[in-house]
C-alpha cells in the first residue's frame, strides 16, 4: 500500500490554472493523511514536468505518484511510462481537473472539487494493487471467411507479409460479386479481368490455404487464439485430380439454372460455376444429382478419363487455430418480390441490376447481348429505378451508395450496344462522390444523352408487350408515362443472411440491413468491438470495389500489427469473478460487449482477461455483486464517493 | 442439557409457525435435545411467564413476523433481553416481507382501506380501531411497519418466506451448536434444476407474466418470465422453480447486496438487448408492479421511515 503518495498538480497553461486555485489544492492535498509531497508546476506533460517528477520520486523518497492534471485518456500513458522507472505503475493515477473543473465550473467551485477529486485519488490509490501487464500468445494465422473481391485482397495482403492465412469461402469458387459483374465504373475495366489475376494468386499463393465449398461452423476462444470448425463439403470430384475437361458436364443429363448467372443460365448438375473459377475444378449439385445414392445414374464418372468423381466423398471438419479473424461475407440484393409498388419484379422484363449485369457479360446468358426476356429481341426503350428498395422506411432506409454509379454505367453500356436505344432514369438524387464519379455521370449525362428523370416511380404494369412505368418528374412537376421494353432495378443492396450466422458465432452485433457493427463508425471502421476480430467489404456496409479493397488493406494490416509482436500486452484492469459466490446466472457472460465473460463447464463464470476491456458492466449488472474491476474495488469507490459527498 | 428454545409468532401471516412444524420427523429428534419454554402458538404461555424468566436464560430465541404494534415491540424487546441468541426467523421478522409494501403508505391510508374501502368490507359505522375503548386496551399500530433488526439488535437470520425446509434444518442444527453463522452464500441460479438450460446469450425482447407464456421448461429468465433467482440467496433448492413458478425473491439477496431489487433491475435492464431508448422504456414499463416484484419481500429493510417524506 502507497505510504509516501506526491501530488503534482498541473497548470496547463492557464487552462487549469486560470481557474483552479492550483497552489490551493496542493496545499489542501500536503496536509492530506498519506500524502508526502505536492507541488504545482506549469506543464507536468513536458518533458522538464516528467523530470520533476523523477527526481521528486527520488529526494522524497515517494512510493506512489498522482497527477492532478487532464484526462487519464489524454496522459495517463505518459506518467505511468515515467513511474515505472521506479515503482509499479499502475501506482500512478490521475485526478482529472481540467475537463471535470476548470472547463466546466466556476473559480471556487472548481478548487474545491479539484481537491475533493484529488483526495478521493488518494483514497483509491491506497486500495490499489501493484499489477503486471497481462500477456497473451499469438497464434499468427488469420481466417479469412468470404472470398470475394474483399477477402481475396485482404488475404493476400497478409500471405505476402510472410504470415499463414486460410481462406474459407462457401460457394464453389471465389470471386465473389464482382466475378459477376461486367465492367465497372468510372473506368469501364473488364471487371473479371482485373479480378481473376488475383483468384489465381490466391491459389498459387504458398501462404493462402483456400478452402472453397467450406463453412465456418463454430468459433470459440480469443484474440491470438480462436479455435475454428471448417465444414469442407464433399464435391464429389477430386480437386486435384479433375482436368477442367468438361467431358462430365457434356455427359450429364440434369439440367437446371446457374445461381451465378442470376438463375437466367443453365448448368448441368455437375458444374463448374463459370470458366475461371478457383479452384479449378467441377462440382456435383448433391441436391440436383440423379446419382449420388442409391445409384441411378454415373454418366459423369464413365465419362471422366481423369477419374476424378467419387460418389462417396463425405463432408469433412477441418480444426485450425487462428489468431486472427476477417470477414468478409459480402451482400445480397434486397428481395425484389417485397417491392409492392413495382409489380413484386414478378414480370419477366422487370429486372434486378444484377441479372443485367449477367446479360451485359460476354460469359453471360445473352453472351453479352441485351435482349427483351419475355421476347429476345432488342429493348428499344430501357427504364431503370434507382433506389429500388433503399432510402426507403417501407424497406432499407439507407442509402446503398453504389446504385448510382451502376446505373450510370449500366445506361451507357446499353446506350454503347444499343445506339438508337432510349434510356431513362429515374432518381432521388445522384450521389456520385469517388474519385472520378461525378464526372463519369456527367459524361453519362451530357454525351449519351440518357434521359435523367428526377422522382420517384409510382406504379409499373403490363400493357401487351409493354411495361408500362408511371412517375411523376419533380423537376417539372409534371406526370410521366414511360411504354418500356425493359426495367432494371437498382435493388437496395443488403447484408448477407450467413453474415448475421457468422456473426452470432462471433458474438458480435449486425444491424438491421445485417451488416456487421463496427467498434466506432469512425475510428474504428473495420474493427470489431472483440480484439482480433475485423471486417472488410459490403459485410460491412454497401460499397464499391475500391473502397471493399481499401477497407481489406486496412483489415489486414490491423490483423498484421497483432502478428508483429510475439506476445499481446494487456492492460491488467480485468473483472475478477469470485467463483464461490457466482451462481452462474448467465447475466455477465449475456451482456459483457467484448464476449470475454464466458461459462465455464461447472456453470460459473469466467472472465478470459485477453479479452476483457475492463469496461466495467459486468460488474454492475451482477446481481450477487460478485465481480471485482482490478483496482476498482467496492471497499476503495465506497472511500472515494465518502470523501467526495 | 436441553437447550431452551422459544419462538414467537409477531406481524405475520403465521407461516413461520406451520414452517416449524413442516421439517416432520426431524422436529421430533429435536425434541429430545431442547425444551420448549415459550411458544405461543403452540403450547400454552403468557407473557408474565416470560418476564418472569431470569434474563439470558433462553438459548436461542426465534422471533417470527414483523414489528407492526406496540405489543411486538415490547415482546421483541423482552426476548432480546431474556434470550443469548436472537434469531430473526423469515422473511417478515428479517426484512418486512408482504406486510412491509405497508411502509408505502401511512396509517390512515392503510386504516381507510382495510376498514372503509375495502370490496369485502362491512362498516356501516365506520368503526376504526382505537388503542383505548371502554372495555379494552389495543396495542397501538406503530406509524411504520419495522424489522426485528430495526428495534433490537439480531444474532442470526433464517430467511425465507416460510423459511424452507433445507435452510430451517441447516439453521437449526447450527444454531443448536451455538453457530450462529450458516447458509449459502451464492444465488438460486446456482442449485436451480433450470440452469443448465440457459441459453449461451440470454437476450430479453419483452416481459411475460407466468400466465402470458406457455411454459417450455427453460429458464424462465431467458423466457422473458421474471426470475429472481440470479438475485436471491440459494438453500430452498428451487422449491418454486421445481412447482414451475419463477423466484419471487423470497429468500433474500446475497450477502455482498444490500438492494436486491435494484441489483436485480439492473442486472434485468442490461439483458435489454441492443434496442433504443424508447424501445427498452415501453418494455420496461410492461412490467406491472414494479415494487410488488423487484421489492416484494424487502420494502421495510429499504424504506423503514416509510416512503420519502417529500414524495408522499
Ligand atoms: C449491379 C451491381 C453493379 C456493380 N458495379 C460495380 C462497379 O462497376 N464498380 C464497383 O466498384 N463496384 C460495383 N459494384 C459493387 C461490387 O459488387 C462490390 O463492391 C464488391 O463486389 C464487394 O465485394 P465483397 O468481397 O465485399 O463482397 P462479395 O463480392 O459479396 O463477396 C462475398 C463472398 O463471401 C462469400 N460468403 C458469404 N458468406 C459466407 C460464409 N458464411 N462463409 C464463407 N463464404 C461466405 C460469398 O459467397 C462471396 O464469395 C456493383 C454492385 C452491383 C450490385
Ligand atoms: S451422376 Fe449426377 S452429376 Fe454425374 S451425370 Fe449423373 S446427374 Fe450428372
Ligand atoms: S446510391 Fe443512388 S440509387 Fe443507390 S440507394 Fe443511394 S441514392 Fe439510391
Ligand atoms: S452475473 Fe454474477 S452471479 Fe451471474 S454468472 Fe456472472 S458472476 Fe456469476
Ligand atoms: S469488464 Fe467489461 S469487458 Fe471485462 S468481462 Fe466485464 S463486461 Fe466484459
Ligand atoms: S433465473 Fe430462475 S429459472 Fe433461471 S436458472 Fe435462475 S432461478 Fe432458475
Amino acid at each position: 500500500m502507497a505510504r509516501r503518495i506526491g501530488v503534482f498538480v498541473c497548470h496547463c497553461g492557464v487552462n487549469i490554472a486560470g481557474v483552479v486555485d492550483v497552489e490551493r489544492v496542493a496545499e489542501e492535498l500536503r496536509k492530506y493523511p498519506g500524502v508526502a509531497f505536492a507541488t504545482t508546476y506549469q506543464y507536468m506533460c513536458s518533458d522538464p514536468g516528467q523530470n520533476l517528477i523523477r527526481q521528486k520520486i527520488e529526494e522524497e523518497n515517494l512510493d506512489a505518484v498522482i497527477i492532478a492534471a487532464c484526462s487519464p485518456a489524454m496522459h495517463e500513458e505518459t506518467f505511468r511510462s515515467v513511474c515505472k522507472e521506479f515503482f509499479n505503475p499502475y501506482r500512478c493515477e490521475m485526478a482529472n481537473i481540467r475537463e471535470q473543473c476548470s472547463w466546466v465550473h466556476d473559480k471556487k467551485e472548481a478548487t474545491e472539487k479539484a481537491i475533493k477529486l484529488v483526495k478521493a485519488t488518494v483514497e483509491k490509490l491506497r486500495g490499489n494493487e501493484d499489477l503486471m501487464p497481462i500477456f497473451v500468445p499469438i497464434e499468427k494465422k488469420c481466417l479469412v471467411i468470404g472470398g470475394g473481391i474483399a477477402g481475396i485482397q485482404a488475404a493476400l495482403d497478409i500471405a505476402d507479409a510472410g504470415y499463414k492465412v486460410i481462406l474459407v469461402e462457401k460457394e464453389a469458387s471465389i470471386g465473389g460479386r464482382m466475378a459477376q459483374l461486367s465492367e465497372t465504373f468510372p473506368t469501364l475495366d473488364c471487371s473479371q479481368c482485373i479480378l481473376t489475376p488475383k483468384m489465381v494468386a490466391v491459389a498459387r499463393h504458398p501462404n493462402i490455404k483456400l478452402m472453397a465449398y467450406s463453412e465456418v461452423i463454430d468459433i470459440s476462444g480469443y484474440v491470438g487464439n480462436f479455435d475454428v470448425k471448417i465444414l469442407k463439403k464433399p464435391r464429389y470430384v477430386d480437386e486435384d485430380a479433375c482436368t477442367v475437361c468438361g467431358d462430365c458436364e457434356k455427359a450429364c443429363p440434369v439440367i437446371i439454372p446457374n445461381e451465378f448467372d442470376m438463375e437466367k443460365k443453365p448448368r448441368k448438375a455437375i458444374y463448374i460455376p463459370f470458366p475461371q473459377a478457383v479452384p479449378s475444378t467441377y462440382t456435383i449439385d448433391r441436391e440436383a444429382c440423379l446419382g449420388l445414392a442409391p445409384l441411378t445414374c454415373a454418366q459423369c464418372k464413365d465419362a471422366c478419363e481423369a477419374n476424378a468423381i467419387n460418389y462417396d466423398m463425405q463432408p469433412k471438419i477441418v480444426e485450425e487455430r487462428v489468431g486472427a479473424i476477417i470477414v468478409a461475407t459480402g451482400y445480397d440484393l434486397y428481395d425484389k418480390n417485397k417491392l409492392v409498388e413495382y409489380g413484386y419484379g414478378e414480370d419477366d422484363d422487370i429486372i434486378t441490376s444484377l441479372e443485367f449485369e449477367r446479360m451485359l457479360s460476354a460469359s453471360g446468358p445473352t453472351g453479352g447481348e441485351i435482349i427483351k426476356p419475355s421476347t429476345g429481341k432488342v429493348p428499344k426503350k430501357v427504364v431503370f429505378i434507382q433506389c429500388a428498395g433503399s432510402r426507403d422506411k417501407q424497406h432499407m432506409p439507407y442509402c446503398s451508395s453504389i446504385c448510382c454509379m451502376y446505373t450510370a454505367k449500366h445506361a451507357l453500356l446499353y446506350k454503347h450496344h444499343v445506339p438508337d436505344g432510349e434510356a431513362y432514369i429515374f432518381y432521388i438524387d445522384i450521389r456520385a462522390t469517388g474519385k472520378n464519379y461525378e464526372e463519369f455521370i456527367a459524361r453519362v449525362m451530357e454525351e449519351e444523352r440518357i434521359n435523367y428523370i428526377r422522382g420517384k416511380v409510382a406504379k409499373i404494369y403490363r400493357e401487351g408487350d409493354k411495361i408500362v412505368v408511371w412517375g411523376v418528374d419533380t423537376l417539372t412537376g409534371k406526370k410521366v408515362e414511360i411504354k418500356a421494353d425493359l426495367v432494371v432495378l437498382a435493388m437496395a443492396i443488403v447484408g448477407r443472411k450467413e453474415t448475421k450466422e457468422i456473426a452470432k458465432l462471433l458474438k458480435v452485433a449486425v444491424d438491421d440491413g445485417n451488416f456487421l457493427k463496427e467498434s466506432h463508425p469512425k475510428l474504428k471502421p473495420v474493427e470489431a468491438l472483440s480484439r482480433g476480430i475485423y471486417f472488410a467489404g459490403c459485410a460491412q456496409s454497401p460499397k464499391d470495389i475500391p473502397a471493399a479493397v481499401a477497407q481489406a488493406s486496412a483489415a489486414a494490416s490491423k490483423v498484421l500489427a497483432i502478428f508483429s509482436k510475439d506476445k499481446l500486452e494487456k492492460d491488467p484492469l480485468v473483472a475478477v469473478v469470485d467463483e464461490d459466490r457466482c451462481s452462474g446466472c448467465g447475466v455477465c457472460v449475456s451482456i459483457c460487449p467484448y464476449g470475454a465473460m464466458q461459462r465455464q463447464p461447472n456453470g460459473k463464470a469466467k472472465c478470459i482477461e485477453a479479452l476483457c476491456e475492463g469496461c466495467g458492466t459486468c460488474a454492475a449488472a451482477c446481481p450477487s455483486n460478485n465481480i471485482e474491476m482490478r483496482n476498482y474495488k467496492d471497499e476503495q469507490i465506497e472511500k472515494m464517493i465518502e470523501v467526495i459527498v | 442439557m436441553k437447550k431452551k428454545i422459544a419462538m414467537y409468532w409477531g406481524a405475520g401471516c403465521g407461516g413461520c409457525d406451520v414452517s416449524l412444524l413442516g421439517i416432520h420427523e426431524k422436529l421430533l429428534d429435536l425434541l429430545d435435545d431442547i425444551e420448549i419454554v415459550f411458544w405461543p402458538c403452540a403450547t400454552d404461555f403468557k407473557y408474565e411467564d416470560l418476564e418472569k424468566m431470569p434474563d439470558k436464560s433462553i438459548d436461542v430465541a426465534f422471533y417470527n413476523g414483523a414489528i407492526r404494534t406496540e405489543e411486538n415491540e415490547k415482546i421483541a424487546k423482552l426476548l432480546r433481553k431474556k434470550a443469548k441468541v436472537l434469531v430473526a426467523y423469515g422473511s417478515c421478522a428479517s426484512e418486512g416481507c408482504v406486510i412491509g409494501l405497508a411502509n408505502l403508505y401511512d396509517k390512515k391510508q392503510i386504516f381507510n382501506v382495510v376498514y372503509l374501502q375495502n370490496e369485502t368490507t362491512k362498516n356501516e359505522d365506520k368503526v376504526l380501531p382505537k388503542e383505548h375503548t371502554n372495555d379494552l386496551e389495543l396495542p397501538e399500530f406503530l406509524p411504520h411497519l419495522k424489522t426485528l433488526e430495526q428495534v433490537v439488535k439480531v444474532d442470526a437470520v433464517i430467511p425465507g418466506c416460510p423459511p424452507p425446509r433445507p435452510v430451517l434444518e441447516e439453521a437449526l442444527e447450527a444454531l443448536l451448536q451455538g453457530k450462529t453463522n450458516f447458509g449459502k452464500e451464492v444465488a438460486l441460479c446456482d442449485e436451480c434444476p433450470r440452469k443448465d438450460s440457459k441459453p449461451e446469450k440470454i437476450e430479453i425482447e419483452r416481459f411475460y407474466r407466468w400466465h402470458e407464456k406457455e411454459d417450455n421448461g427453460d429458464c424462465f429468465l431467458a423466457q422473458g418470465m421474471i426470475c429472481m433467482g440470479p438475485a436471491t440467496l440459494a438453500g430452498c433448492q428451487g422449491e418454486c422453480i421445481s412447482a414451475n413458478i419463477p423466484c419471487t425473491g423470497c429468500m433474500g439477496p446475497t450477502p455482498k447486496v444490500k438492494d436486491q431489487g435494484a441489483a436485480m433491475l439492473s442486472a434485468i435492464a442490461s439483458l435489454l438487448g441492443d434496442i433504443d431508448e424508447e424501445k427498452e422504456e415501453e418494455i420496461m414499463n410492461s412490467i406491472r408492479d414494479m415494487i410488488g416484484t423487484f421489492y416484494k419481500y424487502r420494502a421495510a429493510k429499504l424504506l423503514p421511515e416509510g416512503r420519502l417524506k417529500d414524495e408522499s
